[in-house]
């Protein structure tokens, strides 16, 4: 991570590519994903215990919230969006913890690691943000459901990459997984890819639809085969979204992956992450099973609209000693 | 660090407990502690230290308790238990349950003062021991409660010695004191000199609950005073440790008359199949061998691995012991904290160092500089005859070796002297549900490991011991059917002269392997009636009874078939005996000289027909554990079994012992009656019209102290019961410690054969294996 200067911003969302050799994707092995297991209790079993386990305290929960502050894609996915509101949230992205708090705890500006919108929102975003050096994510591919014409999800990928958009979230089309379809699945992931070109793929696999975790799992390796950059779990719009177990599977599959191939793949969790404690209980999660690598923006994002408002809060309780209030924030 | 700093680095800072309020309880009581007797704390005497072995502070000092001491708690006990039984089960019911309530008030108190004490990490005794201690206090709450309903024919079995071990220390003692106490007993527990404070607490916690004094006594020092305790005047001894010690205290008990379980060390094979989730099986092994620093008696420390995934599965392995944790056990982010005690450690170390094949793995972590911590270890590539493979290390050493086929995984995993538990790894819902049975344990895991609670048994085979804590089994460890015995004399043979009755010289022979089988000796002897002589028998010796349980041994297939077949077959020699019903009855009045001929048959029959009900309905439990699963307490046969047959009930003592017995697919070796062996010399021959397969029954004739010894040390035999009028217990219990054979023995007390005891053969003719099985997909 280079520093700058205290003026400006530490370089925090830095681009796969930076750092990364971009993940090109191999040929479907179907004999990898059909071996692939997962054992729900036992899964179950160790996401229960996992938040026993570990445990960050005073500068340490400190240090880790701000690092989770970088790793947000703060999101606005509503239908009722405009320029305002989104130039509010790109506002709160630039500068997401107050200058006093960040002096407090002696640290460096830090920005979230990227703004998620609609298609027509990308402008607004890209705009605001300029200088910022904080991407802009687009959800594409017919979101959430992604059930419109093949054709049209792939022109939405094109439209959104010339409208800015550095990184692009697509949609998964759940029935290929469902039906055991892993050729399908493949294809359309590496359609998409292609769409994307330059910008950065982020597959979401609406882990909440897919039935069991072992289709998570296989789902998750078929996507990384088709050349995804991250793996992601949810619209934030199923009714059962981001899980501990959902992800232990998921960043295991990413492990998988990265041993055999030696690409990494990021991971992004998204939608009921809303609480500071939850997302220690993520960055253990990833420091334990993936390794300390996956800690930086390059790899891992939270996909959250409140959680930085939890985190506000608990930084506060670390420099005043007193537990704060939502209010004493700036909203995004 | 800074918070800037921890931003580049990301590394897990200190997270510790206070151990402020732990440490406070300790101060109040004066850093000094005598024994809890008779309600009360005794003034402290000659003092041992108990120190922390994270740091090697000492924490407390304790009391080496006397032989005036144990005699005191005894007396206490025994002075209370009259009462405490008779009060009842729902008033017992209601102290228990202030018990687990006090214990959950004070839980935060207790896990600290657990970690302190034993080293074990905060995390460890915080979610797993005090919970599953409040468990054990609650659950048998309901049992004292439904005791009377429920146990109609159990009566408390008096005074309880209990003596528990270090790496589990209030755990231990909540398995021990929960049942013996909702039973009706009073109990005068140790626990281990190492780790007695949390014990201590418990002590206060009894004080707080209103225990009537003496119900609960505890005193503190090391083995020299579990062995007064084993000594002094108890009605059962109950003792979690080493299967060095526990073989001396079957010794020690021999023909004591005292109730004895015990639950002793393992080497549990830990199964791994290609099909698995092997991420899943992985992190299962930090739960099996890195809990609790590997001090754990069912720890999953012996590795088979199937050969194809092996190098994966072992990568992978190696990968995860990089992530664990080792240091202050206090610390809420520690895996894996510090071993018990120096001695410990040494001990480790040396099996460790003494070790010169296969490849030695311990990843590159930091260990504190002071007290007591050793890095988790993988010692792969060894072999069956390697002695890591065969010897408890009790650390945090795994050991691995690799298999080719599912038959192969069974046969290694039951090379051992040891059967406490096993785990099996693999998503083939038939593979696991057929190797879990076969696995020689009292408790098998089916993807997962070190489940434990209240409502399911735990308990070994073999060389780990026997008895069951927990579920309904476990009751029957602190109990005894209600009545009065009587004494039993030894009965003579009947000496008569005169000739033959029978012109037509009869030779009954023994009965080994489905054939008549001459005695080794080639001696015999004569046996009379009133009306003279009767015909003569062999006299078996030790080889014979070699022969015969190798015989029983290897009609091995018996075990395996159904009980509906067992029943057919019970009831074909029910048939057979009834078509010769005149001729066994005239035979028995012939040797007993007695008039009850006709009855006993007729009562031999009916316990064969009662086996035979039995054959196929004496099934198993699902308990109720609280994990989406189950947890399925199978009866399985015990395996062989020698039973020297009752002499004054020549034919109905001989079949009230083989037919449970076999009903359960158990073979056996029987012994007939001394004095009148006549009777089971002829019911070979109905064994023979019966299609009853070889090896399954096996009879010899000859005198019972000759070969109750043979019978009772030999390692292939799994039981042994003595219903002898010769006084043999306590011989047959010494000669039982070689391989802590099962023992059941009348202690020169009579039965009353005419009454049905099926139920009890039932259960000593069983073993209870819990297999659990989490589910959901």
């Amino acid at each position: 991570m280079d520093t700058q200067s205290s003026e400006s911003p530490v370089r925090t969302a830095h681009l796969p590519q930076v750092t990364e050799p971009r993940n090109p994707g191999m040929d479907l092995d179907l004999d990898w994903v059909r071996a692939v297991q997962a054992n729900t209790s036992a899964i179950e079993r160790r996401a229960a215990t996992l938040p026993g386990r570990r445990s960050v305290k005073k500068e340490y929960q400190a240090a880790w919230l701000l690092k989770a502050i970088t790793m947000i894609d703060l999101t606005t996915l509503s239908g009722d969006d405009t320029e305002g509101r989104v130039r509010r949230l790109c506002a709160k992205a630039r500068q997401p913890v107050s200058p006093d708090l960040l002096k407090a705890l002696d640290m460096p500006p830090i920005t979230t690691g990227a703004v998620c919108v609609y298609h027509d929102m990308i402008e607004t975003a890209v705009e605001a943000l300029k200088g910022a050096g904080i991407p802009v994510a687009a959800v594409s591919t017919g979101f959430p459901a992604g059930l419109s014409p093949f054709h049209l999800r792939v022109a939405e990928i094109e439209e959104s990459v010339k409208a800015g958009a550095e990184e692009i979230d697509i949609v998964i089309s759940r029935r290929h997984v469902l039906k055991g379809d892993w050729q399908a699945l493949y294809d359309e992931m590496k359609a998409f890819r292609a769409a994307c070109g330059e910008a950065h793929v982020k597959a979401i696999l609406a882990t909440g639809e897919l039935g069991s975790l072992r289709n998570v799992a296989r789902a998750s390796l078929v996507c990384m085969m088709a050349g995804a950059d991250f793996i992601k779990t949810s619209t934030g719009k199923e009714s059962v979204n981001a899980t501990l177990p959902v992800s232990l599977v998921m960043i295991r599959a990413i492990r998988d992956y990265y041993d055999r191939t030696g690409y990494r793949v990021g991971y992004k969790p998204a939608g009921g992450i809303s609480k500071a404690k939850d997302a220690l209980v993520y960055l253990s999660l990833i420091k334990d099973e993936l390794g300390d690598r996956w800690l930086q923006p390059d790899l891992f994002r939270f996909g959250a609209s409140s959680l930085l408002g939890d985190i506000e809060r608990q930084l506060e309780h670390f420099v005043t000693g007193a537990y704060s209030a939502g209010y004493r924030h700036p909203m995004g | 660090m800074t918070v800037k700093e921890i931003f580049e680095t990301m590394e897990y800072g200190p997270a510790p407990e206070s151990a402020a309020e732990a440490l406070a309880w300790l101060v109040d009581q004066g850093d000094k502690f005598g024994h809890f007797i008779d309600g009360a704390f005794t003034k402290p005497g000659q003092a041992f230290e108990s120190r922390n072995p994270a740091t090697g502070e000492v924490l407390a000092t304790l009391t080496q308790a006397t032989q005036a001491d144990v005699d005191a708690a005894v007396a206490a006990a025994r002075k209370a238990q009259p009462k405490w039984e008779k009060q009842g089960g729902p008033a017992r019911a209601r102290y228990l349950y202030a018990i687990a309530r006090l214990i959950q008030k004070h839980a935060r108190l207790f896990a600290v003062l657990e970690t302190l004490d034993n080293g074990k990490p905060i995390r460890e005794s915080r979610d797993i021991d005090i919970p599953l201690v409040q468990r054990h206090f609650y659950y048998h709450a309901g049992m004292a409660q439904l005791m009377e309903s429920e146990l109609p024919d159990a009566q408390a079995l008096g005074v309880c010695g209990q003596i528990i071990p270090w790496n589990f220390p209030l755990l231990m003692l909540a398995w021990k004191v929960a049942p013996a106490l909702a039973m009706g007993n009073t109990v005068v527990l140790k626990p281990a000199e190492y780790t007695s404070l949390t014990a201590l607490l418990f002590a206060d916690i009894c004080m707080q609950a209103g225990l009537p004094k003496g119900v609960v006594n505890i005193v503190t020092g090391d083995g020299a005073v579990g062995e007064m305790i084993v000594k002094a005047d108890v009605d059962k001894i109950a003792f979690t440790g080493s299967t060095e010690v526990g073989r001396r205290i079957r010794e020690a008990t021999a023909g004591s008359g005292k109730s004895l379980t015990l639950e002793l060390g393992g080497k549990s094979p830990y199964i791994v199949f290609d099909d698995a989730d092997i991420d899943s099986a992985i992190e299962g092994l930090v739960d099996a061998i890195w809990f609790n620093q590997g001090q754990v008696c069912c720890a999953g420390s012996r590795l088979l691995v199937q050969e194809g995934i092996a190098e994966r599965f072992y990568a992978k392995l190696r990968a995860r012991m990089d992530k664990l944790r080792i240091g202050n056990p206090l610390d809420k982010c520690i895996d894996v904290g510090a071993v018990v005690d120096p001695v410990q450690l040494q001990t480790i170390k040396s099996m460790v160092e003494g070790n010169a094949v296969g490849q030695v793995y311990q990843p590159a972590c930091e260990l504190p500089a002071n007290g007591c911590y050793y890095p988790p270890t993988l010692i792969t590539g060894l072999e069956t005859s390697d002695p890591l493979m065969q010897e408890e290390i009790f650390g945090p050493v795994l050991v691995s070796s690799t298999f080719r086929t599912p038959a192969e995984a069974v046969e290694l995993a039951n090379n051992t002297r040891y059967g406490l538990a096993a785990t099996v790894w693999t998503e083939n819902v038939n593979l696991a549900l057929d190797i879990a049975p076969k696995l020689v344990a009292g408790v098998v895991w089916v993807n997962a490991t070190n489940l434990f609670d209240a409502a399911a048994g735990f308990g070994g085979v073999r060389e780990s011991g026997f008895g069951r804590e927990g579920g309904w089994e476990g009751l029957s460890a602190y109990t005894k059917p209600k009545g009065k015995t009587k004494p039993l004399a030894k009965i003579e043979p009947v000496v008569g002269e005169g000739g033959p009755v029978d012109p037509i010289d009869r030779t009954a022979k023994l009965y080994v392997g489905g054939k008549q089988a001459r005695p080794d000796g080639g001696y015999s002897r004569a046996v009379w009636g009133k009306a003279g002589l009767l015909g003569h028998v062999g006299l078996a010796n030790r080889k014979d009874v070699r022969n015969a349980v190798e015989a029983a041994a290897g009609a091995k297939g018996w075990s395996k078939t159904t009980g509906h077949l067992r029943a057919q077959i019970l009831y074909y020699i029910g048939e057979n005996l009834s078509a010769r019903a005149d001729e066994f009855a005239h035979r028995i009045d012939a040797m007993t000289g007695r008039k009850d001929g006709a009855k006993e048959v007729d009562t031999a029959i009916q316990r064969l027909f009662t086996a035979a009900a039995w054959a196929d309905k004496y099934d198993g439990q699902v308990h109720g554990v609280p994990i989406r699963g189950v947890a399925i307490a199978m009866k399985e046969p015990v395996g062989v079994i020698g039973a020297l047959c009752a002499d004054e009930a020549p034919l109905l003592g001989l079949v009230s012992a083989m037919a449970p017995a076999i009903a359960m697919g158990n073979r056996v070796v029987l012994v007939a009656s001394e004095p009148y062996p006549l009777a089971a010399t002829d019911f070979y021959q109905v064994l023979d019209t019966s299609d009853v397969p070889a090896g399954v029954v096996n009879i010899l004739t000859g005198s019972h102290e000759e070969l109750a010894k043979p019978l009772a040390s030999h390692l292939n035999v799994d039981a042994v019961w003595s219903f002898s009028s010769s006084d043999l217990s306590a011989q047959i219990e010494k000669a039982s410690a070689g391989n802590l054979k099962r023992t059941w023995v009348n202690n020169a007390t009579a039965f009353d054969w005419s009454m049905d005891h099926t139920r009890r053969f039932l259960q000593a003719a069983t073993e209870i294996k819990n297999i659990w099985v989490p589910y959901g997909e």
